[in-house]
């Protein structure tokens, strides 16, 4: 049976024309960039063409691309590398609820060294209200940092207007896009961003491998110190291959995007149509259209998110859970409970992510695949039988 | 988000493909129910017994592959048994016969209660 992937937000398989483009950069391009020799400055050269190309993307400097080992690095470069520079002018950073771990981490790792963080709610669509952010602001606030979607639900925040506000009052504004970046178009002038992180393997780039965007003159300290790569904001020798990769496939993304976020959204919405239609009480997590074109997750009440991925695992059709149980702590998914749902409602989300790959019959495999999944599950339910007596 | 489905052993997964004795039995000796919502598990065991013996176990769970798996084998398990031999299932015999994670260990202690709460039951109703 064919393996069906619907997990496209965790990771992507690599393009084979990204293998294609790395390749030399792993055998016979092998030099290290920061050298003189025509091998170093082979590789030097590739380096900087995928930084214009990144840049180009989102119309940013190249000089503004600063190459890190991927989207948890460039958060934490943001956050952490923003209020290392700016902490003898204040020490309060305003965030969200929904965030990705790799940003709540930093955020917390800050709290534990007397910086304050604000953890904004979101409504029931997971969209953070830009009033909120604005009455949170105080005169210690150094940072604002608001993901461009939401990697579970899908949710697109406003994050322009955000951006506006940042701007009126100068401060600085980091959005991470590692879920939007080369699926949808992001321009650091329109949402108003001074700081924006993304992430190669999310568009079918290698692994190991991200990008933070630092507006021209933001004042960052970096992570990791040694050599003077990267303008002294990233030390370490570049992963040429993968930075190669990066860039092939950011120009892949950029030729794809306006036919592929078509497709993807109406695959979306006929996928979120069927599943509403075969399976009672199920119930959609995230914007109905503020939302990724191949992001759908959905909370089936009386079942368990795990249970139901274990099944379509045996059914070789792969997706991803907010449940407790796989991700290895004891509450369910932060974002499904920020959205208002109940704890049995967490435990019983469901995503599946699409992508380049995924056509009109996959979708139509698990439409078939998932009533009796969830059929079998709940008559196994002492909840499903409880509640409906 | 990410699926560990690799931490399960054989047995759990064959199990949870085809769990045996799931359903009710109506007028039971024996009820118990634990919920664990945080955890998102929730078990529920029926037994009838012949005497001193249970001649029959069933079982519903809402949970993960372990959680379905392991209130499965507690029903397999307690047939033929005394209530007291029952008691003397502990949570580290769930967890070698289904050959639990670590990180699953929980289920196991979920499920000695579930049997504990079963027998206290049976002899509040037989007092």
């Amino acid at each position: 049976m064919k393996r069906i992937y619907l997990d496209y937000a965790a990771t992507t398989p690599l393009h084979p024309e990204v293998f294609k483009a790395m390749k030399p950069y792993l055998l016979e391009n092998f030099g290290n960039p920061s050298t003189l020799y025509s091998y170093g400055q082979e590789a030097r050269q590739a380096v900087e063409n995928s930084r214009g190309k990144i840049a180009g993307l989102i119309h940013a400097k190249p000089e503004e691309i600063v190459f890190t080992s991927g989207g948890t690095e460039a958060n934490n470069l943001a956050i952490k590398g923003v209020a290392q520079a700016l902490g003898k002018e204040g020490n309060h950073i305003i965030t969200c609820a929904i965030e990705h771990h790799s940003v709540l981490g930093p955020c917390q790792a800050l709290e534990n060294r007397g910086f304050a963080v604000t953890y904004l709610p979101v409504n029931e669509y997971g969209q953070v209200n830009p009033e909120n952010v604005g009455n949170a602001i105080t005169q210690n606030t150094i940072l604002i940092s608001i993901m461009h979607a939401n990697n579970e639900i899908g949710t697109l925040q406003p994050v322009a207007e955000i951006g506006r506000l940042a701007r009126q009052k100068g401060i600085y504004f980091h959005t991470d896009a590692v879920q939007t970046f080369g699926h949808i178009p992001v321009d650091v002038e329109d949402l108003g961003v001074d700081l924006l992180s993304a992430s190669a393997h999310k568009i079918y780039g290698p692994k190991g491998v991200g990008a933070l965007y630092i507006r021209e003159g933001v004042k960052l300290e970096p992570l990791i110190d040694g050599g003077e790569q990267e303008d002294r904001r990233r030390a370490g020798t570049e992963n040429v291959p993968g930075i190669t990769g990066f860039g092939r496939a950011v120009e892949l993304a950029e030729a794809d995007m306006p036919g592929e976020a078509q497709r993807l959204t109406e695959l979306r919405n006929r996928f979120i149509k069927g599943l509403q239609a075969t399976i009672e009480d199920i119930h959609l997590n995230g914007h109905p259209s503020a939302r990724l074109p191949g992001n759908v997750n959905v909370s089936i009440n009386y079942v368990e998110g795990e249970a139901v991925c274990l099944n379509l695992d045996l059914e070789n059709i792969c997706a991803a859970t907010g449940s407790a149980c796989t991700t290895g702590s004891v509450e369910p998914s932060h974002v499904v409970l920020a959205l208002g749902k109940n704890r049995q409602l967490a435990h019983g989300s469901v995503r599946f992510t699409m992508g380049k790959w995924t056509t009109g019959a996959d979708i139509d495999r698990v439409k078939q695949a998932l009533p009796g999944i969830v059929a079998r599950l709940r008559s196994m339910s002492p909840l499903y039988r409880q509640d409906r007596h | 988000m990410a699926g560990r489905f690799s931490e399960y052993s054989e047995k759990v997964l064959k199990i949870f493909k085809n769990p045996a004795n799931v359903g009710v039995i109506k007028d039971p000796d024996a009820w118990s129910f634990i919920s664990d919502p945080t955890r998102g598990v929730t078990m529920e065991l029926f037994l009838k017994l012949d005497g001193a013996i249970i001649s029959d176990a069933r079982f519903r769970a809402s949970g993960c592959g372990a959680t379905i798996a392991t209130t499965s084998a507690i029903t397999e398990m307690l047939r033929g048994k005394t209530p007291e031999q029952a008691l003397e299932i502990t949570d580290a015999d769930l967890s070698q016969a289904l050959e639990l994670s670590e990180r699953k260990h929980y289920v196991a202690e979920l499920g000695m209660e579930l049997i504990a709460a079963s027998i206290e039951d049976y002899r509040k109703r037989n007092a």
